[in-house]
């Protein structure tokens, strides 16, 4: 066995039942630092559910969420906001007619120091302007004049390049990603791949949600498969194909029957 | 499944080819535009450009026609005089649109509240400044019932303010017995609420201080919006309530906030009211909930939210009040100002469909 980073991120024994149906049915889960996690499964396999657990959306009946080791009870997304767990939603939740400073400092803007921010509450238009900015070429997304362009005005690659941005500039601990790239083109899913790439590789470890196989293989460090509500199996790219993949996803392969096991290191 | 290894090898050739072809293309740079489209983004980014033109049009128009009566200081001053009221009730219908609500009520909460000041001070005898306290008071808790009604009930505020439209206006007439307070009795017992109506004259112009007071509003409420979290949220709210709620916003208290404040103003429109006609009247302001948003509309902020400005309501308040003010100096009969009215909303709405198009 190789060497394992330090686990960031872990769920044990997760339940959640809505009624008769069990949406999370003792389902496990485990983020390592430094990496891409994938987390694959059908329709319904309750994927969702998890990660909702995992970013506050969703309260679970009973097991537990540990960050950094420490139990975790998330409420709300703000809950796991303040714990720096970000989630960029697949429906970007940005505000279109808002300008990029504007929307990368939404829900948490800065005040102006001393009595101008204190009593007439002003804000620090310049400082999350130049912060916005500094971000935004960080992760290559660079642009010098246009930080007060109305977000409305630009396509679907760089709204999600900001939504990204907006995440990395203030996860401490997770970056989570829901179908980043669902609503994307070809170049534009490219783009945000690399985006996806350069957070982790600035030491932010990413869970990926998707559907779209060629992505997940190119990105992923490691895939979790889900299936009817628990996690059964964490393959590695290099050790399985997206075919075996799919296979335990679907329930038409035995993860224990394949020559590398279940559970990758 | 039928992704097969052989699939596998061929979309990332594919995407490889992508990606060698493109890396800037999620770059936020500026484009070569042309001249229509330049046009649409200035319109775009400056919501208050188009009311302005239009009220720059119409004062060259009504120069040219009428001339130096309307160009005259003092009518000038007048048409400031005449949209104060709808100018205040504007603001507060300003802040309810731009959350993509709509908020009918506001005349009735003016015209309550007037009640209110009129008689806690001149049949209870209270201290006038209290009495307008408790107007004020009084139209914070009628925003607080429409704000609790659209947030808590999750009713659309069409219908919420349909309704307390209704209550309110019921309301005022049960609560001032349809009876009229008198200007002299105003004068005799609380002269405070005549201030607004007080007027000096300042280079051949007559201003009141109710017309002062409008403008200072529309400068807090212009800082409110554009300097602080709360004027981004309102708009972020208006924009896309669930992103909002996604990034951290607690919509359902900025919407509250939105509507206890547009009541605050519908009172403060009540003691500009009082100043302007003297008397309290439970019949006054009968117009006022449909010319706030006409305001509102002429003024270039969207009735879909998130978009516009509330300088474009000030615009727009003026733009009416130029065509009444020329029409009725130019001696054309009062149906053709309703006429122009009309028009200038459809043509007004138009734009803003044009505009908003991205």
């Amino acid at each position: 066995m190789t060497e394992q980073k330090k686990i960031v991120l872990e769920a044990r024994g997760l339940v959640k039942r809505y009624g008769h149906v069990t949406a999370i049915d003792h389902a496990d889960f485990d983020l390592r630092a430094g990496e891409v996690l994938a987390v694959i499964g059908d329709n319904g396999a309750g994927k969702s559910s998890l990660i909702k657990a995992l970013s506050g959306a969703l309260i679970p009946d009973s097991g537990e969420i540990l960050l950094d080791g420490e139990p975790v009870h998330f409420k709300t997304p703000m809950d796991a906001r303040e714990q720096g767990i970000e989630t960029v939603y697949q429906n970007l939740a940005v505000s279109p007619s808002l300008d990029i400073a504007d929307n990368m400092f939404l829900g948490r803007e800065r005040r102006r120091p001393g009595i101008l921010g204190k009593v007439f509450r002003m804000l620090d238009k310049k400082g999350m302007h130049e912060d916005a900015k500094a971000k935004l070429s960080e992760l290559g997304l660079l642009t010098i004049q246009n930080i007060g362009q109305a977000v409305e005005t630009l396509s679907g690659g760089q709204r999600q390049g900001v939504a990204v941005a907006r995440a990395a500039a203030f996860a401490r601990h997770v970056v989570i990603m829901d179908e980043p790239t669902a609503a994307l083109g070809v170049k534009e899913s490219r783009r945000v791949l690399n985006l996806i790439k350069d957070v982790r590789d600035r030491g932010l470890p990413v869970i990926l949600i998707s559907h779209n196989m060629p992505h997940v293989f190119e990105v992923a460090d490691r895939i979790h498969i889900h299936r009817l509500g628990r996690r059964v199996a964490v393959v590695k790219p290099d050790t399985h194909s997206m075919s075996d993949a799919v296979a335990i996803m679907t329930g038409a392969l035995d993860p224990n029957d394949h020559p590398a096991g279940a559970f990758a290191a | 499944m039928s992704t097969t290894p052989t699939a596998r090898s061929t979309v990332a050739d594919h995407e490889k080819i992508a990606d060698a072809a493109t890396g800037d293309f999620a770059r936020i740079e500026p484009e070569q535009v042309s001249l229509k489209e330049k046009l649409h983004q200035f319109f775009h980014q400056y919501p208050v450009a188009a009311p302005t033109i239009v009220l720059l049009a119409a004062i060259a128009l009504f120069s040219a026609l009428v001339g130096d009566r309307f160009l005259h200081p003092f009518n000038l001053s007048l048409i400031l005089q005449q949209v104060t009221i709808i100018g205040i009730l504007g603001a507060a219908q300003t802040l309810i649109i731009l959350t993509a609500g709509i908020d009918l009520s506001v005349g009735a909460v003016m015209v309550l509240t007037s009640v209110v000041m009129g008689r806690m001070a001149v049949e209870v005898g209270l201290p006038a400044g209290l009495a307008l306290s408790l107007g004020l008071i009084a139209g914070a808790a009628t925003g607080w019932i429409n704000g609790m009604l659209v947030t808590r009930f999750r009713l659309p505020p069409f219908i919420v303010t349909l309704g307390t439209w209704n209550i309110f206006f019921a309301l005022n007439l049960w609560y001032s017995r349809s009876e009229t307070i008198r200007s002299q009795d105003i004068d005799a017992a609380a002269p405070l609420l005549h201030w607004t109506g007080t007027a000096f004259e300042f280079l051949g112009a007559r201003f009141t201080y109710g017309a002062l007071l409008m403008l200072a509003l529309f400068v807090v409420l212009w800082y409110a919006l554009k300097c602080t979290a709360w004027g981004k949220h309102v708009y972020a709210t208006g924009d896309d309530p669930g992103a909002a709620r996604l990034a951290g916003i607690r919509v359902e208290r900025v919407l509250l906030s939105v509507y206890v404040v547009a009541g605050v103003l519908c009172a403060v429109a009540a003691w500009a009211l009082i100043g302007r006609i003297g008397s309290v009247s439970p019949q006054a302001g009968m117009m006022a909930n449909l010319d706030s948003i006409t305001a509102v509309v002429i003024g270039g902020t969207s009735l879909f939210g998130g978009r516009g400005s509330i300088f474009g309501t000030l615009v727009g308040a003026l733009v009416v009040g130029v065509f009444r003010n020329g029409l009725a100096l130019a001696g054309v009969d009062v149906l053709w100002q309703d006429f122009t009215v009309g028009l200038l909303i459809i043509v007004a709405v138009g734009v803003d469909q044009w505009i908003r198009k991205v």
